[in-house]
């Protein structure tokens, strides 16, 4: 069989495309209480008194909940694995208020009318504090975000709370001022970004009961059920053992499920009536206490020689994290790692950062987590130094881009296994025709013309931490259940992992069951982000399924009376050549589940000491309507070194709706604050996610390498490509305009303002 | 208030709050595959057809439905599946949860379009958000869908 | 998303009327606004059974019923046919087919929005609304007046042979505008609208010197700032969107 590297049709596509009951929220049993959250309409305050008793008098209110009634420790809800880098910051429910939007009271009611009129009647007194927006001037500001004594790290992160910093580090290799000293060039610039939030279509949504063994069972769109499982019980102080968590088919995660947002508030309303009790975050809830990207300014001081050597950069990032730290300490490490990785030729780099406290948001996890602000920051950098040594930067890229065989001193001094970024660059040059198209600065219809290329780069999984258990069962009647526990978010790892265990055991995949995650009956698995499914739990289904192979063939053997060696398994039957000895692979399931024998059961785990990445380059071109600003995509070329395809389709929507998003980043999505740190842009109507009147033609290709550590020569996908269109946009915009923008979005008004200022000389 | 409608051609009469959205309505009346993915109008996952035409349940009142005909997907599972077939062989349908309200708004597009170009095909669907595919594989779907039916139509 | 005690579909424009002059009553349109209000009504109207859903014409007129949906004008070969793609134009960008379908001209001429495509353009038209109490008013008197408890039953459009073009541009291509802009001409009267500046749209009208009008408009409008745009973007924009109109609505005319 040959499912690898081919075009299969996710196993639950077709329930997906007719509408079938699948997600949590079409789950949710009858009698369940509707919980919804009473939130502060300040940025800071301190809740000096919150009376309930009226609310607790609306007919069907079961609870009303205040930080009275909520356990004391503190606790982190990001999902990572344990000890987490993320500081135990905050309650279920806190007196003190640190962004617009923070929990205030909790209702359980029978409907949403009663839990909506039960939300009025609770009566708030607040002591409103000046609040802390601009992030950049939070270290040592007199507002303190998090003065608590009982602020809790697990590892050393250098968090120093009183000072507003969440976390602060750096690393560095070769000798910078002297590399810095020799170079002809060097470029300083501040690039910012925005908070974008991840828009998955499915909203939050957890529903929770306790089930015939009086456990807590919790049923939610969750990326890390295990994590969650974790998280639940360090919020409600409960024992891990009494918690079970199920995750059904997931409308959408980026990263945003990757941290336990909703699933504490039904879960505590559980604990508190006894009764069923389910959670669907409105979209402004989402948009507003979600867990969105991480707002950074990055400085990037990069060097090179006049021919184009690009020697040193050093890069200094502040990192908002919002209200609380989740993901903050980690998301960061990549704006360095993963952006001063691509080249190869530097001689010195330094990363330098500050992850600060602020009465905004608190941020998560979003695809690309850190890198795609710091490639962002470096790419772009790049591509300006490009055009002020007059270099091509198709060319610069090509002299100084990461090799195979390297060592990556700024990842971890990581060998560079598998690499295909200079194929990758050759053909997109090709397929953009590169040389012409730079070379045009006017249309026709009078618009400005240009293109812009960026290289980059992900992991896949973490190393040494990220960890995915498979179980694999052959069946009576001879069929497979294929036991997982990472989580299928319409990604579609459910049946890559398939078509992995298929082409092992030379099976149909229609002969492999797949299971949705439950805590207690699917295999220990970290969750699906960090890039790591294919790479890790991939890598534990090649072990499973070859184990399993193997004990196949040993039974069948042994139930034929020869040895192993002198039999061979071919998928469907045990036979051994020559002699007209055989028995079914259909006769081998009803023979081990029947008494006398072993039954074929397989579990194996799986990590990795390293974490291969996977390479890109997207290139980028655009008509610019000079008398309005607008940017038309013409073109967005990406093409994509993920070690082998496993999903040729998968794959490339992967990388379709990656670049889909970085669009967003990079024209449109603009969160925005008033002066009381409440955001103005929280619902589909002010926050624009990109139509598919924006997305141009996006055309894919893949240039594989193949990667010696994963299953079948794969690396990952998911998250890497979310990062080539904004520095790729924002080159093709300053090669039509002559203007360098550095800020995201970059908007219509900015480009047609600049140009009002700084106007395009006439071509001579 | 009491309300009659036909909801995927079986005659129903609810009695309803008088502002009950039809989105709320058909939840409570089993139709699962309709999904909302905000409060302002604005991403399309809620789409019905009222009368044959796509309309935003979250917008009409269920009161308003009264006397009229009202689809889900529920209730054209075929042509769901048959359109659905060529979007999950383009790996299109990814999460999923915008396809109940996207493959809703196709098929009426596909009734009142004859031959629709690239241009139109993304116009009429510019209503129905997605955030995991990047609308190429919708198109690449469609296009083959319609080259499909218009063999069919040959035959 | 508002709430509401009670639902009546009215079965005469007197009953409506009668039912409205409750100052908790509304009258409901398509409903895609109005659900973002929070207000509690005690009363909803329904115009929909009134026979409010057509475009007609006479040998003057043509006459666009409130319930008349922004995909029904957008589809209309009758609106077609008087004025080109013009209400293509003023309709296509507004969020998607699925909102067009329900949102109705009469919910968009009474709420008076300023990011209003649709009153930009009609305003650029020669219209009347007509009102059940008030009887048939100017468009554009209408558009100043205060909000109150009439109901509108109908727009009126005179074929008089005007020719007009839209234009607006927008942050992506289905959300609320930065700016509208329509323009029109008849004869040697040229009029330029501008709306979504943010606030409600204004009319000139000049019957000499159409670029010198753009410069006024340019100098005098006032423009504000809000999420989408500052007040300077928006008036450099006005001076874009004017010219481009103009020139499309000149096309217009020779075309004929």
């Amino acid at each position: 069989m040959n499912y690898v590297n081919s075009a299969v049709r996710k196993k639950d596509a077709i329930s997906l495309v007719s509408g079938k009951p699948v997600y949590t929220g079409d789950m949710i049993p009858q009698n369940t209480l509707v919980v919804k959250i009473l939130r502060s309409p300040h940025a800071h305050a301190m809740i000096e008194d919150i009376d309930v008793s009226r609310a607790l008098l609306v007919p069907g209110v079961a609870c009303v909940l205040t930080y009275k009634d909520v356990p004391s420790s503190r606790y982190t809800t990001a999902g990572q694995t344990y000890p987490e880098f993320s500081p135990y910051d905050k309650l279920i429910l806190d007196p003190h208020i640190r962004c617009a939007g923070d929990p205030v009271a909790i209702i359980g009611a029978e409907t949403l009318e009663a839990a909506q009129k039960a939300m009025k009647l609770i009566k708030v007194t607040y002591k409103v504090l000046p609040a802390l927006i601009d992030y950049t001037n939070a270290i040592d500001n007199p507002i303190i975000v998090h003065p608590e004594d009982d602020f809790k790290t697990l590892i050393p992160i250098n968090a120093e709370p009183k000072r507003n910093i969440c976390s602060k580090g750096d690393f560095s290799f070769g000798d910078l001022d002297a590399e810095f000293a020799a170079c002809d060039v060097v470029l300083e610039r501040t690039y910012n970004t925005k908070a974008n939030n991840q828009t998955m279509m499915e909203p939050f949504t957890t529903f929770t009961y306790l089930d015939a063994f009086g456990r807590l069972t919790v049923v939610s769109s969750t990326q890390v059920p295990f994590h969650v499982r974790r998280i639940l019980a360090n919020a409600l102080e409960m024992s891990k053992s009494s918690i079970r968590v199920i995750k059904p088919r997931i409308g959408g995660g980026f990263g945003a499920k990757q941290s336990a947002v909703s699933e504490v508030f039904p879960a505590i309303v559980t604990m508190k009536t006894g009764r069923p009790a389910a959670i669907t975050f409105t979209r402004e809830e989402c948009m507003t206490n979600g867990s969105p990207r991480h707002q950074m300014q990055m400085k990037v001081k990069i060097g090179a020689t006049r021919d184009g050597d690009i020697r040193a950069i050093d890069l200094y990032a502040i990192s908002n994290a919002g209200a609380y730290g989740e993901h903050a300490p980690t998301t960061i490490g990549l704006v360095g790692h993963k952006s001063l990785s691509l080249y190869g030729s530097l001689r010195a780099a330094r990363f330098s950062y500050d992850v600060v406290y602020s009465n905004t948001m608190g941020a998560g996890a979003y695809r690309g987590y850190g890198a795609t602000q710091g490639i962002y920051a470096v790419e772009s950098a790049v591509s300006e130094l490009a055009d002020t040594l007059g270099i091509d930067p198709t060319v610069i890229r090509e002299k100084n881009m990461v090799r195979e065989g390297q060592i990556m001193k700024a990842y971890y001094n990581e060998p560079c296994n598998s690499c295909a970024l200079d194929r990758c660059m050759k053909t997109a040059k090709e397929m953009m025709d590169w040389d012409n198209k730079a070379a045009v600065r006017t249309l026709p219809n009078g618009h400005l013309h240009g293109v812009g290329v960026a290289l980059a780069m992900q992991g896949s999984g973490i190393s040494h931490v990220d960890i995915a258990a498979v179980e694999l069962r052959l069946n009576d009647d001879g069929f497979y259940t294929l036991l997982v526990g990472c989580t299928d978010m319409g990604t579609g790892c459910d049946t890559i992992l398939a078509q992995m265990a298929a082409d092992i055991l030379d099976c149909d995949i229609a002969n492999i069951a797949v299971q949705g995650v439950d805590t207690d009956q699917s295999p220990y698995d970290t969750g699906s982000y960090a890039s790591a499914t294919t790479y890790v739990t991939g890598g534990a289904v090649v072990k499973t399924a070859e184990k399993l192979r193997a004990q196949i063939l040993e039974a069948g053997a042994d139930i034929l009376g020869v040895p192993a060696e002198e039999a061979e398994f071919d998928g469907k039957q045990v036979l051994v050549p020559g002699s007209g000895k055989s028995i079914s692979l259909r006769e081998i399931g009803y023979i081990t589940c029947n008494g006398s024998r072993q039954l074929l059961s397989v579990h194996e785990s799986h990590s990795s000491p390293i974490s291969p990445p996977p390479f890109m380059v997207g290139m980028a071109e655009v008509d610019i309507d000079p008398q309005t600003g607008k940017v038309n995509l013409m073109d967005y070329v990406a093409v994509v070194d993920c070690g082998t395809v496993i999903n040729k389709n998968l794959a490339r929507v992967q990388t379709e709706g990656g670049i889909a998003q970085g669009i967003g980043m990079a024209l449109y999505e603009d969160i925005q604050y008033n002066e009381d740190g409440k955001m103005i842009n929280n619902s589909f109507l002010q926050y624009k996610i990109p139509t598919r009147l924006e997305i141009p033609n996006i055309r894919v290709a893949f240039e594989s390498s193949y990667e010696p550590t994963g299953p079948f020569g794969a690396k990952s996908i998911g998250e890497l490509v979310i990062n080539t269109p904004s520095p790729a946009i924002a080159s093709a915009i300053r090669h039509a305009t002559g203007l360098t923008f550095t800020t995201l979005p970059i908007t219509a008004e900015q480009i047609a303002m600049g140009l009002l200022k700084n106007p395009v000389p006439e071509e001579k | 208030m009491q309300i009659t409608l036909t909801l995927n051609g079986r005659r129903c009469t609810d009695e309803i709050p008088a502002d009950m959205t039809l989105f709320t309505y058909l939840r409570q009346k089993g139709c699962y595959s309709v999904k909302c993915g905000c409060e302002t109008s604005s991403c399309g996952l809620c789409t019905v057809w009222m009368d044959q035409k796509p309309v935003l349940s979250c917008s009409v009142l269920a009161a308003r439905a009264d006397g009229h005909e009202i689809t889900t997907m529920e209730g054209v599972q075929q042509e769901a599946v048959e359109f659905g077939t060529f979007l999950a062989d383009e790996g299109g349908e990814q999460c999923g949860f915008c396809s109940p309200g996207f493959i809703m708004n196709v098929l009426a597009m596909v009734r009142e379009l004859p031959n629709p170009t690239d241009e139109q095909i993304k116009e009429y669907l510019a209503g129905n958000l997605c955030r995991c595919t990047g609308y190429q594989s919708h198109l690449r779907a469609i296009k083959k869908y319609l080259a499909h039916k218009q063999k069919e139509a040959v035959r | 998303m508002f709430s509401a005690q009670q639902y009546i579909k009215a079965t005469s424009i007197q009953q409506a009327l009668e039912l409205n002059q409750k100052r908790t009553s509304a009258i409901l349109g398509g409903g895609c606004w109005m659900r973002l209000g929070k207000k509690n009504y005690s009363t909803l109207i329904d115009l929909s059974g009134l026979g409010l859903d057509q475009i007609e014409e006479n040998d003057d007129e043509i006459s666009l019923g409130a319930m008349v949906t922004l995909r029904q004008m957008e589809t209309s070969q009758l609106l077609n046919r008087y004025f080109g793609d013009f209400f293509v134009q003023m309709v296509r960008h507004i969020v998607g087919v699925q909102f067009r379908n329900c949102a109705t001209v009469g919910g968009s001429i009474v709420s008076r929005f300023g990011f209003s495509d649709i009153l930009t353009g009609l305003l650029a038209l020669d219209c009347d609304v007509v009102l059940a109490q008030k009887g048939r008013v100017s468009l554009n008197e209408y558009a100043q007046m205060p909000y109150d408890r009439d109901v509108l039953t109908h727009i009126i459009i005179k074929k008089n042979g005007r020719c007009a073009a839209y234009e607006s541009v927008r942050n992506t291509e289905t959300d609320l505008p930065v700016l509208t802009c329509a323009v029109s001409i008849l004869e040697n009267s040229t009029r330029f609208v501008i709306g979504a500046r943010p606030q409600r749209a204004v009319v000139y009208e000049t019957n000499t010197d159409p670029e010198a009008m753009i410069q006024k408009i340019q100098e005098e409008t006032e423009f504000g700032s809000n999420m989408r745009a500052s007040k300077e973007y928006r008036r450099m924009l006005s001076g874009v969107l004017c010219h481009r109109a103009l020139e499309k609505a000149k096309e217009g005319i020779k075309c004929r």
